[in-house]
């Protein structure tokens, strides 16, 4: 057991922290939501410079070989500046959808793109009434002679906008809309025709799209994997995300607790420092105590991105975002009670984590959803070995 | 970063349970499983069953009789006691006395203790709180007045765990009255058979004798006792509540619990469903293995050695977290063992070793054996958030963490 990071793993989270304090600035971050993509061309081919976007991709691909910690450091940097950036779109969705799901030549094809830059992805699997259901899949896919052909409507498909390509999911078989047998996944070029999407900026400030398939013919090498099996694909993923979302929750309360210490202690009333009052210092303490928890969390479901059994990863990953998305509730809503009226404002930074976190926590269900689901699995320790008699 | 045990960990691990499945006596595994109090020679039948093995206290120099063990073994050999479960080794000895007489103690004084404390030989209890001096500990009136080569010793001191099996105390005495209220006190040894000692039980609400009043009545303690310096006591007292702390949250103890409740569960009913089946119930359960699950997590990277982002910093405010966080999950284990015992929790069993399950023999059945303690145990736990520094007092140590002063 090993807590510490590599030193590569050290030089890049130093690294990325000393870029993004220095293009993340709050004011900077509000110029970059003016521009046309609603973030900013330049920080993203800085990120690619720096080999951030392929940093878990195969060196033979343009990346630089790392992993899941890697991407749990960036994904902890990202929660800390508030990125707009596809990232988790693009790289963390798309590229895990590529790397464990794709052949070879889509691979080689698609993989360099990802990491520098040029190729930007989205996954667009959500349905009206899918939920957080991941085999909950209504868009059709039919086979026509040696082409494909979908007809569905995705929801919510961050930042599904700007994608050059679309991560599809779709039902090509199975016993009903619910099966996890019988779904396929394509990638779908954004310009194709029958492919219409709405762009829409969310209530936390990044993009997201609606995008609706009307008779999108698309050819035989369209498919990633195999027809009618991707289901366990779509789970692995999922958790990958998991365990981003986690990672970046886990930055942003550490941002909301060190700026709500910074705020008690320089504003004033009643004659004192508001860090003067024990209520407020001990609520700080629960604040620090609760980021400290989801933290080990979100390592832990870093950890257990390695372990082969779904089952495993399925309960490791919902306990995971049960204490992620319990702290950050907390941490959250402390957050913006401590600094009052200000903390409401639009003007002051503290809302705009106090939002991130919010809606992160929308991404593949909350702390209620998964305590039921981890419940239903029998907890995190469902075989239970008798005590000695 | 490898967050696994690695396959050393894992053999060290599996050695430590074959050890416990082979030795640890089945009685006194049977009284921890259900929640009954464990007699002192319970308690020094175990010890002195590890002293035998060479593990007694592992954490202790090796000339002592400690084993180089990394602080992750020693994790897992604690937690592995904790969950089987095994006897918790008497704190107040091996955690407490024992590394503070190797770190200020005289040649003296670790030759004649040591081996003596790790084979449970002698009995330690501890002096620091007092009637006007709890969380307020540098607050304590009891008086030691030098008189030759002597310290003759006069107060009182209350809430002292299990005193009436005591050979000895460590105490904090007042030696001196400086300008802060920390400095003049004085870390003094003294033997329970000394003349002038009265020890007074105090009953618990749950019925049970645990914890003491002391009176000292001009008590002779030979001044080869003191240890360190003479007004430096609070220093020895400050390295006590900065020790090794790789107990302090009970992480194993809270674990055997909630194996035990998903045991107990399946056969308690209701609705003609296995409480265990109960979506309540299970989603409960389920929320406090999250949470525990956390909790080894947090102290497991402590231990390991991450420097917490040099915010919380000092390992006084780490163990404030893991003391806070523990006693927080074990008392909800508590809890929730209470509810699942349901109407059966209502039974007062009396003599707390009382272990029948029905009435004695007229074959009516009154209680399963576990629920009987179901209740008591909950009253009995409720003393983790306050004592060895109550929740709000760990809470003012991470304050000092985070804003300083």
């Amino acid at each position: 057991m090993d807590f510490r990071l590599t030193e590569e793993q050290r030089l890049l989270k130093d690294t990325l922290a000393r870029l993004l304090a220095e293009l993340y600035t709050f004011d900077r971050r509000k110029c970059y939501q003016l521009e046309a993509d609603g973030w900013s061309r330049v920080v993203w081919a800085r990120l690619a410079d720096l080999g951030i976007l392929g940093s878990s991709l195969p060196e033979r691909f343009g990346g630089t070989g790392g992993g899941p910690v890697e991407t749990m450091i960036i994904m902890n940097a990202i929660g800390r500046c508030l990125l707009l950036e596809p990232f988790f779109a693009t790289v963390v969705l798309g590229g895990n959808l590529l790397s464990l799901g794709a052949n070879e030549a889509q691979k080689a094809q698609l993989l360099p793109a990802l990491a520098s830059g040029k190729l930007l992805l989205a996954f667009a699997h959500t349905e009206r009434h899918s939920r957080y259901d991941l085999a909950n899949v209504g868009t059709r896919a039919r086979r026509d002679g040696s082409q494909w052909v979908l007809n569905g409507e995705k929801c919510v498909v961050l930042h599904g906008d700007v994608a050059g390509k679309l991560l599809v999911s779709a039902r090509s078989g199975g016993t009903d809309q619910y099966d996890e047998d019988g779904i396929s996944l394509f990638l779908v070029d954004a310009e194709l025709s029958g492919v219409r999407r709405t762009g829409y900026r969310t209530q936390d400030g990044l993009r997201a799209a609606s995008v609706s398939l009307t008779d999108v013919r698309l050819s035989s090498d369209a498919l990633v994997g195999s027809a009618g099996a991707a289901f366990p694909l779509i789970e692995e993923v999922a958790h990958q995300g998991i365990a981003a979302v986690c990672a970046e929750m886990v930055g942003a309360m550490e941002e909301m607790h060190e700026q709500t210490v910074e705020y008690l202690k320089t504003r004033v009333q009643f004659g004192a420092t508001l860090s003067k009052f024990q209520v407020l210092q001990h609520r700080a303490v629960d604040m620090l105590m609760a980021v400290e928890q989801a933290r080990s969390m979100a390592m832990f479901a870093t950890m257990m991105l390695g372990e082969k059994g779904s089952a495993e990863r399925r309960r490791a990953m919902s306990a995971a975002k049960i204490q992620v998305g319990r702290s950050s509730r907390f941490v959250g809503q402390q957050a913006i009670q401590l600094h009052g009226g200000i903390g409401m404002t639009m003007d002051c930074k503290i809302g705009h984590y106090f939002k991130h976190a919010t809606l992160l926590d929308l991404q593949f269900g909350g702390a209620d959803l998964h305590l039921q689901e981890l419940a239903e699995m029998g907890g995190l320790t469902p075989r239970v070995l008798p005590l000695p008699e | 970063m490898n967050l696994q045990f690695t396959s050393r960990e894992l053999l060290f691990r599996d050695e430590v349970r074959d050890f416990l499945l082979s030795s640890v006596p089945r009685d006194i595994s049977r009284k921890l499983r259900n929640d009954h109090r464990l007699s002192k020679d319970d308690i020094v039948r175990w010890q002195q069953i590890l002293n035998a093995k060479g593990w007694a206290v592992p954490h202790w120099p090796v000339e002592w009789g400690g084993t180089r063990w990394t602080s992750v073994e020693r994790y897992i050999f604690r937690e592995e006691m904790q969950a089987f479960p095994a006897p918790p080794p008497l704190d107040f000895a091996v955690d407490m006395i024992g590394p503070l007489l190797i770190a200020r103690g005289s040649d003296e004084q670790k030759r004649r203790f040591l081996p003596r404390i790790a084979n449970l030989d002698d009995w330690w209890c501890q002096g620091f709180s007092e009637p006007g001096a709890g969380s307020d500990l540098a607050a304590l009136k009891t008086s030691a007045r030098r008189d030759g080569n002597k310290y003759v010793l006069n107060g009182q001191k209350i809430w002292t765990t299990m005193a009436h099996y005591a050979d000895w105390m460590f105490c904090l005495a007042r030696t001196a009255h400086g300008e802060k209220k920390q400095s003049g006190i004085s870390f003094l040894l003294v033997n329970m058979k000394s003349a002038g000692i009265t020890v007074r039980p105090i009953i618990t609400m749950e019925g049970d004798h645990e914890v003491n009043e002391v009176f000292f009545d001009d008590v002779q303690v030979p001044a080869e006792n003191l240890v360190g310096e003479q007004d430096r006591g609070w220093d020895c007292a400050k390295f006590l509540l900065s020790n090794e702390r790789t107990t302090i949250a009970r992480v194993g103890v809270s674990k055997a619990r909630i194996r035990r409740i998903k045991e107990l569960a399946a056969s308690e009913h209701r609705r003609g469903q296995p409480m265990i089946e109960d979506r309540r119930f299970r989603e409960r359960l389920a929320a406090l293995e999250v949470e525990l699950k956390a909790l080894e997590m947090t102290q497991l990277r402590f231990l390991a050695g991450e420097e917490i982002d040099g915010r919380t910093g000092a390992s006084d405010a780490t163990a404030s977290l893991l003391k806070i966080k523990g006693a927080e999950i074990q008392q909800a284990t508590t809890e929730l063992l209470l509810e699942l015992a349901g109407p059966f929790a209502t039974p007062f069993a009396g003599d707390e070793q009382q272990m029948t399950d029905d009435d004695g023999g007229r074959g009516l059945f009154v209680s399963p054996e576990w629920a009987t303690r179901a209740a008591p145990t909950y009253f009995h736990w409720r003393k983790m958030s306050i004592y060895g520094g109550s929740d709000e007092i760990q809470r003012n140590i991470l304050a000092r963490g985070i804003f300083g002063g």
